[in-house]
């Protein structure tokens, strides 16, 4: 059980999902805060899901505020490093310059890559914390080999 | 033996012994000034950090970094509310805050309202709070915005991610900081002491 965990993760990175950020969250936990990655990974997602939401409706009213959009990625993007969620950050970068280029037909196309990268994400994580949850609390504060 | 050198000495240290006590209690052999600063630790409190930043994920996860730290952290969500928890907002004046002890402020640069900058500005025209060190963080890296934020007297400007080595090196360089006061202090309690039993001794107590 815990050699799949560790396999589920090492994946993570392999495929570019995650970055070394992630590690770094792992290095934060102990067995006084065994659930840390999980929190702030929940914290994330609830977040990142009101900015989606918000990122929506800008773009559904169809007037391009290239400036605001580009705020609320800069948060997007921000909070992405943080958890080391590295294809969306990838996905936020490439929104930005669409925006600073004034072109709307390739901030919704990136956002659309966006949403589904940011959704892939999180049924992986919840995935795999569920199974670390099961698999026992000392797999998850460990680094992937 | 060793003696509590503050309780010893108040503003007017003959008000507490007989002349007699205190000859004694001033003999400099006495008076184990201990240079073991290993102690500072439990004898001084924890180093206690404001740390200020919009993004809820970023807040816990910078709150994660000072307490695996051994920081005490106090964590707002906008600089308007740093102020406010310092008493810089002028509602009350700063009456009531000269006591606050804050060792560290650690901001974020971009926030909505006022910035991490900003922040930076009001707390150095600060009496009270100029000499706290203030790190910016932000997650990009442009010259010209540290080189202002340095000029302005940041201690430091931290790149996001906050690294855990980021982090302890601000806190064991604020430890020297605070051992170098801690010793400068002991230091000239040390000479007073001398001082005042070569006083005694020459009034032939």
């Amino acid at each position: 059980m815990q050699r799949q965990v560790a396999l589920i993760k090492q994946s993570l990175f392999d495929q570019g999902y995650l970055d070394e950020q992630f590690m770094e969250l792992e290095e934060l936990q102990d067995d006084a805060n065994p659930n840390f990655v999980e929190e702030v990974s929940a914290l994330y997602f609830k977040d990142s899901a009101r900015l989606i939401n918000n990122i929506d409706q800008a773009l559904e009213r169809g007037s391009f505020d290239f400036n605001r959009l580009d705020s609320y990625m800069h948060q997007f993007k921000g909070s992405s490093t943080s958890i080391g969620a590295s294809k969306v950050k990838a996905e936020c970068t490439k929104f930005r310059e669409y925006c600073r280029a004034g072109n709307a037909e390739g901030c919704l196309r990136t956002f659309q890559q966006l949403k589904k990268e940011h959704s892939t994400l999180r049924k992986k994580l919840e995935h795999y914390f569920q199974l670390a949850r099961q698999a026992g609390p000392k797999e998850t504060a460990r680094r992937p080999k | 033996m060793q003696y509590q050198i503050s309780s010893t000495f108040s503003s007017n240290p003959q008000s507490l012994f007989s002349l007699v006590d205190m000859a004694e209690v001033l003999r400099p052999e006495m008076l184990d000034i201990s240079n073991d600063t290993s102690s500072l630790a439990s004898s001084q409190e924890l180093l206690h950090v404001l740390a200020v930043d919009d993004s809820m994920v970023d807040r816990k996860f910078i709150e994660r970094l000072l307490r695996v730290s051994s920081c005490k952290v106090t964590v707002v969500d906008s600089a308007t509310r740093a102020l406010q928890y310092l008493g810089l907002d002028g509602e009350n004046g700063s009456v009531g805050f000269e006591d606050l002890k804050i060792n560290l402020i650690m901001t974020d640069y971009s926030m909505p309202g006022m910035t991490g900058y900003e922040l930076l500005k009001k707390i150095k025209e600060s009496s009270i709070f100029r000499e706290i060190p203030v790190v910016i963080m932000s997650s990009e890296n442009i010259l010209p915005r540290i080189d202002r934020c340095l000029e302005e007297g940041a201690e430091d400007f931290l790149l996001k991610p906050v690294k855990l080595a980021d982090v302890k090196r601000l806190r064991d360089s604020l430890m020297k900081a605070e051992e170098r006061a801690f010793k400068n202090l002991m230091h000239k309690r040390e000479l007073e002491a001398n001082d005042i039993y070569s006083q005694l001794k020459r009034a032939k107590i």
